[in-house]
């Protein structure tokens, strides 16, 4: 074990630039991709938290976007899964311009509020809603990379299969894992349900009694994580218990 | 239709916060003193479009916090709080 917790980063140390090299790039859905960086002196980081990138051009002008990490925090590289903002600044060349070999500046990880560490013991919920699923799947894949056995259900509302992300990862499974998939424009035969924005009797039905005292994390857009986040205190969840994340579409 | 709030939360500001405060800020809680509540500068609402960082409170929308920067300097404006809580380096 090259890396313990204790060498992750959570504030304290230096926050500085460092230079990430992309060393691959997964097609996730028709509008995502996973780029996979090598980082060299990356401190490390605890499921759910963040990092800063930052392009230059060659004029000197230099633009940053925030992402969630998606990979196990046990990884050894730093996985980013970008959704493409077709009239934005920084995905569409993070996903079609930048080339395999090529750096960018990363600073982080940082922010220690929207995180999952494996010494939690209690149920969680986790709720996203389209590309707010990345810091979710950190989670999930930590869980399972330490073995935990601490019980989780998901809820991913996605507007239809084409753009539901680590959808055969999930497929696969977790013992201990529940999803519960929420489409909202167009959902496939198979689904239980009729498409439609996540509603009350979807948390109810697929998360935790309140009694159960779980800590929810929700993540999504702005409008999605105040519905949502709205419907769990509406249904008895502490707010102290909810942790919210609101994504953007920063382009 | 519904209209996309233009807002984010202190989660987004995290990186800029932590190089002015030199530790996560997202975790720091702080009293609105326009309204007394008290939040995580996570759970603040964040706007990000302008030339810096607003942070607005959750429950009355008064603003908390200001950050700009330019090349060489930092102006900060935490005169909307009543105080910041902040955990200790470690």
């Amino acid at each position: 074990m090259a890396r313990t917790a204790v060498s992750r980063r959570l504030g304290g140390g230096p926050l500085r630039w460092r230079a990430a090299r992309l060393t691959d790039r997964r097609i996730e859905s028709e509008a995502a991709r996973t780029l996979v960086f090598e980082v060299p002196g990356w401190p490390g980081h605890v499921a759910g938290q963040h990092l800063d990138v930052r392009l230059t051009a060659e004029d000197g002008y230099s633009t940053q976007r925030s992402y969630s990490v998606a990979s196990a925090a046990e990884d050894e590289n730093v996985e980013l899964t970008v959704q493409r903002v077709s009239d934005g600044e920084v995905s569409p060349y993070l996903l079609d311009d930048l080339a395999l070999g090529d750096l960018v500046e990363l600073r982080g990880p940082v922010g220690g509020w929207f995180v999952w560490r494996p010494e939690q013991t209690e149920p969680v919920l986790l709720v996203g809603g389209g590309s707010g699923l990345v810091p979710l799947m950190a989670m999930v894949r930590t869980r399972r990379a330490v073995g935990s056995r601490t019980p989780f259900r998901l809820v991913y509302s996605v507007r239809s299969p084409e753009y539901q992300l680590f959808a055969s990862e999930l497929r696969r499974g977790d013992p201990g894992l529940d999803k519960t998939y929420v489409y909202t424009r167009s959902a496939p035969p198979e689904s239980p349900r009729p498409p439609g924005r996540v509603t009350a009797s979807d948390l109810s039905s697929a998360g935790w009694p309140p009694d159960f005292e779980p800590t929810c994390y929700v993540c999504g857009s702005t409008g999605f994580v105040e519905k949502a986040a709205g419907l769990l205190v509406a249904l008895g969840h502490h707010p102290g218990r909810i942790r919210t994340e609101r994504f953007g579409p920063s382009g | 239709m519904t209209l996309t709030p233009d807002f984010l939360d202190g989660n987004a500001a995290a990186g800029d916060l932590e190089s002015v405060f030199g530790t996560d800020m997202t975790v720091a809680t702080g009293r609105c003193r326009g309204c007394g509540q008290r939040m995580s500068l996570a759970q603040t609402r964040a706007y990000l479009r302008g030339p810096g960082i607003v942070l607005r409170c959750p429950g009355c929308e008064s603003v908390l916090l200001r950050l700009v920067r330019s090349a060489d300097q930092m102006w900060l404006d935490t005169g909307g709080l009543d105080y910041l809580r902040i955990p200790a380096p470690q």
